[in-house]
């Protein structure tokens, strides 16, 4: 505590000696406090966001896009049968020096590179353990299985070889996840005997170093001069830590922040006629679904999926519920993803075909439930009323749905074992990769039973087929045709009835310039500058 | 008086003991736990879950988990938090101070525009003063904070631009370091020109919806003590005696009515707490009522056992301090008479 305390004083002084006049402060209103600052460790928007002025990855994605281009790693080459990736590590990067008492004494290179991937693979490394050795996304990815060595040649280049040839693995060492932290701070945390602020206290080689983070009011960095891709305009930026979001748009309007996150759709409007803000939006790379569980009758019929999907009316639930802030899917991957099939037929809202259908197979009548998550998402805003509009269509077509609920976790939990028979859930992409979609939402195992994330608890061969060819393909035309095949397989099967894909918006100070919203839902100050 | 003060905080041990029993219980009862509801929508295998259960030590028996915790509690360590990592007294004590301060000015507040609020309608009893106050201090205790806080903040802060609308200082213009962790003492500390005013600007609306409702209590408290009082025989010797109606009422009665209030500002001590959830969250005060709904949200065990049992032990420690303030004002209740 004391040492903390001390840190912040050093910081202080260092602040006020350095800071000028001028300087050009940018104000962010985010929504709560990280859980750390390592990437590797966080699952949450929140976590991440955090991080990540400080840090860089070997490959990024391109900021307002998900398409990857070299980031730490200056080059990089796939060997032709996938299975080796060389990086070739950009030269003369700095870690942030002065940052809890750290000097750095050498350049970034390849030991950082290292002991970032294998703090999070090998159970045996020193920093494994370190404030808990939950590293989910790393698991998430399958990079474990994935894998096979992670070696250094020479100081500047990285030699990362796999088990299996895997397309979209540049796409997820574009990830938080995948960050570059510095094995040199980690060495002098250990000495000093306190390795676990490595995790609190950031030392990385991005645009902005950290300076200081009181839990629930701010977080504070400041423009690092040495940054490899060039010093930034602003100086300071400022996380302004403002949980409810209606306090976060009095704060626009305030002008004590120029930027904020999560606003509250009620307030889109008058947020839109704002001649101070810049409502800016993103078609969200997400899909919100309603699940119908492949593996119990009557829903293990095509014909019967396929009917109920025909009597939803979606266009209203696209008006009452997302109000208008989101496009009608006819697809699992979202429309701005490369290789979205959009000559897949949508399913039309037919109820007197869909009660046909439904007679045809031998259904007049059914008791069924109908499951609705306890939040409130991105790609779901009122679940709640999303099942009783469906629950209402339904009912024409003599289908009787019982709305069911549990806790969160309870929910998923349950989801994920199969125990409904129909169920609203969805998802948001975490790097642009259509296999991010279709293999983690549709995807099954070699024995064929469903991943635990497949929901509808569907499998079907050919889709399998595609999808791991897909994946194991390094010929992004090839991909795409695949990827295309196996949207019109999920089109013919029904498993779920795709709802919509939402918008995301983020409003703006009209000050502010450079700023681009994220594909992914991320938050990136690279390249903003605000007026005075 | 030390054999009072004995039997008083003897009786707060059963108080101790349920509490930790229930803290630890309710928690438990709550659906889910931290490692699912983290994972949302992500899933997590079963393999997987069993592993991170392990480490957090939650595929514990039940009182193995109860034993470990009671243990840590005689040990003065309250656990580490399954979300930060940081010990659960640490955090509690970064944002409790906040907290305190916040709750400090809402009961200045309170008390310092409650208690005359009181005197004045007692003394005007029936007039129009007498129930227009008690009329507003009504409207008060009813109102939701939530509502009130956003009504205060577009009014004040969005409309008139008298008041910033939330946190505890300009974070463009002030920086410095949180050295006691109240607001006030550090921008002082500071010595940066203009910090500590600037503070208690960012103190005045959080205070005032904060204060609302203890303001109301008290007002009441205060008016029905004095009536009371004020029909007493040695009040009517007192204004017999042709002493001022100031002294009669300032003096003679507002001292003796004071007891029930004391009682009800140390009851609202609690109430202020409660209030400090709702608040925080409405003016992103970094205090530990936030820190206590995020904790529920993410159903972080240690944190939420640790700072509802501190949280719980102040409430109790100040109901026990009121009780020794009656027994310095009212000796019989020192002898139990």
């Amino acid at each position: 505590m004391k040492t903390l305390k001390l840190f912040g004083a050093v910081l202080l002084l260092g602040t006020i000696l350095g800071s000028t006049a001028e300087a050009k402060s940018l104000v962010y209103c985010s929504e709560g406090s990280p859980e750390n600052f390592t990437p590797a460790k966080n699952t949450t928007g929140t976590s991440l966001d955090a991080a990540r002025p400080v840090y860089n990855q070997l490959v990024q994605f391109t900021p307002g896009t998900t398409q990857v281009e070299p980031g730490l790693a200056e080059k990089y080459e796939v060997s032709a049968d996938g299975l080796t990736i060389t990086f070739h590590l950009r030269k003369g990067v700095k870690f942030h020096s002065g940052v809890n008492g750290f000097t750095p004494t050498r350049e970034f290179n390849a030991d950082d590179v290292l002991f970032s991937f294998n703090r999070q693979w090998k159970d045996d490394h020193p920093f494994h353990k370190v404030s808990g050795g939950a590293f989910d996304y790393f698991n998430d990815m399958g990079m474990p299985d994935l894998l096979a060595s992670i070696e250094a040649p020479d100081p500047m280049t990285v030699v990362m070889k796999l088990k299996t040839p895997n397309a979209p693995i540049l796409a997820n060492l574009s990830m938080d996840f995948a960050t570059i932290q510095s094995a040199e701070y980690a060495d002098f945390l250990m000495k000093k005997g306190t390795p676990e602020q490595f995790d609190q206290i950031p030392v990385g080689t991005g645009a902005f170093s950290f300076v200081d983070y009181q839990k629930d009011a701010v977080i504070r960095f400041k423009a690092n001069p040495d940054y490899w891709g060039g010093k930034q305009k602003i100086d300071d930026l400022i996380y302004a830590i403002t949980p409810d979001a209606t306090a976060r748009y009095a704060k626009m309007k305030a002008g004590e922040c120029q930027i904020m996150n999560v606003p509250n759709p009620a307030d889109l409007e008058a947020m839109g006629k704002d001649d101070t803000i810049n409502l800016m939006s993103q078609a969200g790379l997400n899909i919100g679904y309603m699940a119908m569980n492949a593996q119990k009758p009557p829903f293990d019929k095509v014909e019967v999926r396929k009917a109920i999907a025909m009597a939803i009316d979606r266009d209203a639930i696209l008006k009452e519920v997302y109000q208008g802030a989101g496009q009608k899917a006819k697809n699992p991957i979202p429309p701005t993803m490369w290789s979205y099939n959009n000559d897949v037929k949508d399913i039309p809202y037919d109820p007197a075909k869909a009660a046909e259908m439904l007679k045809a197979a031998g259904i007049t009548s059914l008791d069924t439930d109908l499951w609705w998550m306890p939040v409130q998402r991105p790609y779901n805003p009122n679940a709640k009323r999303m099942g009783e509009m469906v629950q209402a269509d339904l009912e024409k077509v003599g289908i009787h749905a019982k709305l069911v609920s549990y806790e969160w976790g309870e929910y998923r939990k349950r989801a994920q074992a199969g125990e409904h028979q129909m169920a609203f859930l969805g998802w948001t992409g975490d790097n642009g990769d259509p296999d991010n979609f279709l293999a983690v939402l549709l995807g099954c195992n070699k024995e064929g039973k469903p991943n635990g994330n497949n929901i509808p608890k569907w499998c079907n061969t050919k889709f399998q087929e595609d999808i791991s060819k897909a994946a194991a393909s390094a010929d992004p035309a090839e991909r795409t045709k695949l990827y295309m095949d196996a949207q019109v397989i999920v089109a013919d099967e029904v498993p779920w009835l795709n709802i919509a894909h939402s918008t995301v918006f983020e409003p703006v100070s009209k000050k502010v310039t450079g700023y681009k919203v994220s594909p992914l839902g991320s938050h990136v100050f690279v390249g903003v500058d605000v007026a005075e | 008086m030390i054999k009072f003060l004995f039997k008083r905080l003897l009786l707060t041990v059963p108080t101790f003991v349920a509490l930790m029993f229930i803290t630890f219980l309710m928690i438990r009862l709550v659906p889910g736990d931290p490692i699912e509801v983290r994972r949302g929508e992500r899933g997590i295998s079963p393999e997987r879950l069993e592993i991170l259960r392990h480490e957090m030590g939650l595929d514990q028996p039940i009182w193995k988990q109860f034993g470990d915790y009671v243990w840590g509690i005689f040990h003065g360590d309250l656990g580490t938090s399954v979300i930060s990592k940081t010990p659960v007294l640490h955090e509690f004590l970064t944002l409790f101070p906040a907290t305190i301060e916040l709750s400090f000015f809402a009961m200045l507040i309170a008390a310092g525009l409650g208690i005359p609020a009181g005197v004045f309608a007692a003394s005007k009893r029936g007039s129009v003063y007498d129930q227009s106050l008690m009329g507003i201090a009504l409207t008060g205790y009813s109102m939701p904070i939530f509502w009130w806080g956003l009504i205060l903040v577009l009014f004040m802060s969005n409309t008139l631009h008298l008041t910033p609308v939330s946190g505890r200082t300009d974070l463009i213009k002030y920086f410095y370091p949180a050295v006691t962790g109240f607001a006030t003492i550090d921008s002082l500390i500071s010595g940066q020109k203009g910090a500590f005013a600037d503070v208690l600007r960012h103190l005045i609306l959080p205070s005032i919806v904060l204060g609302t409702v203890p303001m109301a209590v008290i007002a009441r408290m205060t008016r029905s003590a004095m009536l009371e009082v004020l029909e007493e025989d040695y009040v009517r010797t007192a204004r017999a005696k042709g002493l001022s109606a100031w002294r009669v009422i300032g003096v003679h009665a507002l001292r003796n009515a004071l007891i029930p209030v004391i009682t009800s500002i140390g009851l609202q001590v609690g109430t202020l707490l409660a209030g400090a959830v709702l608040t925080e969250n409405i003016f992103s005060w970094p205090g530990v009522g936030h820190w206590l709904t995020e904790s529920i949200a993410r159903r972080d065990y240690p944190a939420l056992q640790g700072g509802i049992l501190l949280i719980a032990s102040i409430v109790i420690m100040v109901n026990v301090l009121v009780d020794l303030t009656y027994a310095a004002i009212n000796p019989r209740i020192r002898y139990g008479k």
